[in-house]
């Protein structure tokens, strides 16, 4: 298992029925692969559709029924459409449950950068900023480092996504909640120790009276 | 009532310069037949409020291809590589705006409203362009209208009044962009007989669509 079905597989775990989900492009849209059996929630695209599901088949694609990334997607049994307004009335007025979305640095007020870094990527914001303004609960997936270089840090270099704390990063070492106190080390992945995490993040962290090892969806 | 104009004299009423709001997300629900004619014509320097610009040779993509745009509002390029070569070699200027803060904007503009007041980009570098206000306690950014002369709207379904419908996905940024363009001019899938779109199902009434772009058929009149 590589670092980014782990990382996917312990989000899974975070789904339960009745959430309506959003899910950003790359890593975090591979986690509606891994959703518990039994567990049933409603994937909104944020281009204007709750009720996402794959693809039945190459050959099947609607010209009309997309993604947010632009790609062919299918539609599940009470599925509904919006426009784009609708669709971050949902997003900002708190009305979706869990956004799970990539990381380039989160610090230790829980504060995430990912949408830019100055003079080398310039994509844009899309819908990323109203997102962790406005969903519940805020899910980052990331690497835990990118080249050796730390991504937890004491204070975010890049520009800020939002001023509101994200509620739990999911890393291939660790998942660590922001709290009033800092960020706590709440579990580790399998194999993974303390000292390796520590070593791996800039942040101070705290950890867990009681660190237990990451659940995984099947 | 009949708003019918041919697809080359609908782009002709676009001048250069012009600002004109886009339809789509990704190139689905784009105006595809409009943005085509806009490149055949050789239209310059236009301002594009839009979503994204899709991909190179896709949707909006082929107005960035053909560098027809001079200054671009929308809130992710990242899949489209050639509009941020322009943006880093200073031939296009981009303003990049958060996506719920966009549709609020035109929509703001399109409701007769003054801005709106939006959580999203307080305290970032969004905020550099917006004032910051208080209401009980909480801070928000006061986002201002955004209108443009021309709306291009891609529609599902048109009917002879020019009564609108969307399909799927393709609906996003086209209703909001028909109240907020001086000049509505939309192009649809299908052209039916008035009726055919029941009054529930009408999402942009035809009175705000000034030009329905007449129909291509596959083997000729």
């Amino acid at each position: 298992m590589d670092a980014k079905e782990l990382i996917a597989r312990r989000i899974a775990c975070e789904l339960k029925s009745g959430d309506l989900v959003n899910l950003g492009i790359g890593l975090p849209t591979t986690v509606a692969r891994y959703l518990p059996p039994g567990i049933d929630v409603f994937f909104q695209a944020e281009n204007g559709l709750i009720g996402i599901k794959p693809l039945p088949q190459i050959g099947m694609e609607d010209e009309y029924l997309a993604d947010a990334g632009g790609g062919f997607i299918g539609a599940i049994p009470g599925a509904c459409a919006f426009d784009s307004c609708f669709s971050f009335g949902l997003i900002r007025g708190g009305h979706v449950d869990i956004t799970v979305l990539g990381g380039l640095q989160v610090d230790e007020q829980g504060l995430l950068a990912n949408w830019t870094i100055p003079g080398k990527m310039v994509p844009g914001m899309g819908g990323a900023m109203d997102l962790v303004t406005g969903v519940k609960r805020v899910i980052v997936a990331m690497t835990h480092t990118n080249k050796g270089e730390r991504k937890i840090l004491r204070k975010c270099t890049l520009p800020l996504t939002s001023v509101r704390p994200i509620s739990l990063v999911v890393t291939e070492l660790a998942v660590i909640e922001p709290t009033a106190e800092g960020l706590v080390l709440k579990e580790l992945a399998p194999g993974a120790t303390v000292e390796q995490v520590v070593a791996a993040t800039e942040a101070r962290l705290i950890v867990s009276s009681n660190v237990v090892s990451m659940p995984l969806a099947a | 009532m009949a708003k019918g104009v041919t697809l080359s004299d609908a782009v002709e009423m676009i001048p250069d310069g012009a600002s004109l709001m886009i339809g789509g997300f990704m190139g689905v629900g784009s105006p595809h037949r409009l943005i085509d004619e806009l490149v055949r014509q050789g239209r310059k320097d236009l301002t594009v409020i839009a979503n994204d610009t899709a991909r190179p040779g896709a949707g909006i993509g082929r107005l960035i291809d053909a560098k027809a745009v001079k200054r671009l509002v929308a809130t992710h390029i990242g899949l489209n590589p050639e509009t941020q070569r322009q943006m880093i070699a200073g031939e296009i200027e981009v303003e990049l705006c958060p996506q719920g803060t966009l549709a609020e904007r035109i929509r703001a503009a399109g409701y007769g409203l003054g801005g709106v007041l939006t959580p999203t980009g307080v305290g970032t570098s969004a905020a550099a362009t917006a004032r910051e206000i208080e209401v009980d306690g909480r801070m928000f950014l006061l986002e201002l209208p955004l209108a443009a002369d021309f709306a291009l709207i891609g529609a599902h379904r048109a009917d002879y009044c020019g009564n609108l419908d969307y399909a799927l996905t393709a609906r996003n940024f086209n209703p909001i962009m028909a109240m907020a363009g001086a000049t509505v001019i939309a192009e649809a899938s299908e052209i039916v007989p008035v009726g055919v779109i029941s009054p529930d199902e009408v999402v942009t009434p035809g009175v705000l669509v000034d030009h329905l772009v007449e129909r291509e058929l596959p083997h000729g009149r």
